[in-house]
């Protein structure tokens, strides 16, 4: 008999120590794996997990996936004009193409560890995870092996994207993506990580960490497109800091998983600095996204604006969670939050939990969230002329994620969003037949 | 061939608005309705385009010898009907180019694609001819419209959708008097033996741009009176409330 692989459980697997990696990392691993054993599983008390349903968090016979994955996968087209592209397969490299100006250092993260080590240290997961999810932030430190390093020097602009795409396959496997992006003084650059698996991803856990460093004057544009299979589940940290006079805008797109769990923080650190989070998510059936949101101003005269877009179908749920929290001293704040649902259904249910916390003087902040059916008259309107129903209610539901696909303002970036919103709208409108 | 409505009674929330109300606008022609505010005019251009806020209690409406009544709204549509909206609703994120390409795709057979290329070649003569700036086209429908800017788009939409039968319904309102004549044009060079209008219109003033073949007047859910485009002038000069005194001397 052949010897099958030895699959423990990935929450009583303690990490083994990587090599040709600096002697700090894999210190760092152990660190999480003992992070992740001192902190407990998140329970209903938790206000941060209010609305969530606990049930999601199955690791039942979840185990890290065969060092050697599967090959033949590729994932989506993605762009035609693109700076880089990386495909991982189960967090293995299995495809790279670069065409980036001089001094970017766009790497796998094992390889950047390698050559790069300190830059890496310099910023690799520095933020506190305070959203909820920092026991599955503790156990991606202890597991993660690669991800994607992209460092972008004082002054270079990379005009057009760097895409990157993590591939699941294979039953009760569990990833660990990890991205960190920085950019250097008056910098610029534009990363799309892409999720998705195939079908036989069933009980597949993808927990991802990705971090966005923008120093000061560059603009840091990140786009994550979750498109993984109905069986698969999703935890995904992300923590964006912005100095000043830097504008980092982060977007993101549901239209998989049977659960996401997506906790955003920004955290405005110099003046005129300035942070657009943006998502739009197509829930259907009995998908769930539950999103966790924190603008943090710790710098007086700073931006952000976040607008938060759901369209659910069926018995799908959705929760929203926003904080503002504008900190003493930090005057002549503006910070706005908009969570808007679009129920096409009666029996699906979007939870919105808005929040503000202001400790100065001089600040500007509005926050709301609504839950509206789709409108009868629009719906009249685009009958009236010759449209069929079903097409009218696509048409008006797609119409309803535009507004916040455009606030991108970069055709490339917006078009890429649109082709994976479309297809998922197309799709749900067509399996009703009339 | 005509559109015709017979005897025609409609509800809505159970209050009778149309209350017998028949006309008869034969291919070709052109023909006005006026009537004072609350005598029913919007009421028959919505329920001629089939809004479920509406019942039909009774008669008959048929296009062309087809069952009008029987069919959903978007049918009716492509069957020739076309409804130009007294206020046309706003369709955010929906630009104007793909709305009427919607609707052009819903002419076709199945599994038949529209060809982009002609589409906005016919797009933009259009909305040359009307006067619309070629940027609306990935502007979203109506959003921040102007109200003439609007009745120019319902009109645009009319011209790429062809009807057999176009209800203008008070396409004159909120307009100032050279949109009013853009649009009036509009309507115009859409006439032929092939087509039939129903303007409907609180004022004299569109019919002196649109020139009717024939004037009725609507009043509580009927039609009152029936005549030549001089009834239009002399409900001008006179009156709705003439009317009903002749209505009541009649009665």
């Amino acid at each position: 008999m052949e010897a099958t692989l030895e699959r423990g459980n990935v929450l009583e697997q303690p990490p083994e120590n990587l090599e040709g990696v600096p002697a700090w990392f894999n210190e760092s691993r152990q660190a999480g794996w003992k992070r992740f054993l001192e902190l407990a599983m998140p329970t209903r008390r938790d206000e941060e997990w209010r609305f969530a349903r606990l049930k999601q968090l199955d690791f039942e016979g979840v185990h890290l996936p065969d060092p050697e994955p599967p090959a033949g996968h590729r994932g989506a087209a993605g762009l035609e004009k693109r700076a880089a592209r990386f495909g991982f397969i189960n967090d293995t490299l299995n495809e790279s193409e670069v065409n980036l100006p001089e001094g970017v250092i766009c790497l796998p993260l094992d390889q950047a560890l390698a050559e790069h080590g300190e830059l890496v240290a310099e910023h690799f997961m520095k933020s506190e995870s305070t959203l909820g999810s920092a026991k599955f932030t503790a156990l991606h430190q202890a597991h993660l092996s690669t991800g994607m390093f992209i460092y972008v020097p004082d002054n270079v602009q990379v005009a057009d994207p760097i895409e990157v795409f993590h591939w699941l396959s294979g039953d009760h496997i569990i990833t660990f993506p990890h991205t960190l992006v920085v950019t250097g003084r008056n910098a610029q650059v534009s990363v799309v990580d892409y999720f998705q698996s195939d079908s036989t991803a069933r009980n597949a856990w993808a927990i991802a960490v990705n971090d966005l460093v923008a120093g000061p004057g560059s603009q840091l544009n990140y786009l994550v497109l979750q498109d993984l299979c109905d069986q698969a589940r999703m935890i995904q940290v992300n923590t964006t800091t912005v100095a000043r006079d830097a504008t980092a805008k982060s977007f993101i797109l549901n239209v998989g998983t049977a659960w996401a769990r997506q906790e955003s923080l920004s955290r405005m650190e110099g003046e005129n600095a300035h942070s657009d989070m943006i998502s739009v998510s197509i829930a259907r059936d009995a998908q769930e996204y539950d999103q966790r949101t924190f603008q943090h101003h710790v710098s007086p005269r700073s931006y952000s604006d976040l607008l938060y877009k759901n369209t659910l179908y069926d018995e799908s749920r959705t929760v929203f969670s926003g904080l503002i929290q504008v900190d003493e001293g930090a005057h002549f704040t503006d910070a706005y939050q908009t969570c808007r649902n679009l129920m096409m259904s009666e029996t699906a249910e979007a939870n919105s939990m808005p929040g503000l916390e202001i400790n100065a003087d001089q600040v500007k902040c509005s926050h709301g969230s609504t839950a509206a059916m789709i409108d009868d008259e629009e719906i009249f309107y685009l009958r009236a002329r010759g449209i069929k129903s079903q097409i009218a209610r696509q048409l008006v539901a797609q119409g309803f994620s535009v507004e916040a696909i455009t606030r991108l303002r970069n055709e490339a970036l917006e078009e890429i969003v649109l082709s994976f919103s479309a297809r998922e709208f197309s799709r749900i409108s067509e399996r009703v037949v009339t | 061939m005509s559109l015709v409505v017979k005897d025609l009674h409609a509800a809505i929330d159970g209050t009778e608005i149309l209350k017998g109300l028949s006309l008869e606008v034969p291919k070709g022609e052109v023909h006005a309705i006026m009537g004072p505010n609350g005598s029913g005019k919007s009421t028959l251009s919505k329920v001629l385009a089939g809004h479920d806020d509406y019942e039909v209690t009774g008669g008959s409406v048929t296009m062309d010898g087809a069952d009008l009544l029987e069919l959903e709204i978007d049918e009716r549509s492509r069957a020739g009907l076309f409804l130009a909206f007294q206020y046309p609703a706003e369709v955010p994120g929906v630009t104007m180019a793909n709305f009427i390409r919607a609707a052009r795709q819903a002419r076709m057979p199945e599994g038949e694609e529209l060809e982009a290329v002609s589409y906005y070649k016919d797009l933009y003569a259009k909305m040359d001819q009307l006067g619309i700036d070629r940027k609306f086209t990935a502007r979203a429908v109506n959003e921040g419209f102007s109200g003439g800017e609007k009745k120019r788009n319902e009109v645009l939409q009319m011209m790429m959708l062809d009807p057999v039968y176009g209800i203008m319904d008070e396409t004159d309102s909120g307009l100032d008097i050279d949109a009013l004549k853009v649009v009036a044009d509009g309507v115009n060079s859409m006439r032929s033996p092939g087509r039939g209008f129903l303007v409907i219109t609180h004022y004299q003033r569109l019919l002196d741009y649109i020139e009717p073949d024939h004037v009725h007047v609507l009043a509580d859910g009927q039609i009152v009176r029936s005549g030549g485009k001089d009834l239009a002038l002399e409900l001008e000069a006179r009156g709705y409330d003439f009317l009903k005194e002749e209505v009541v001397v009649a009665g």
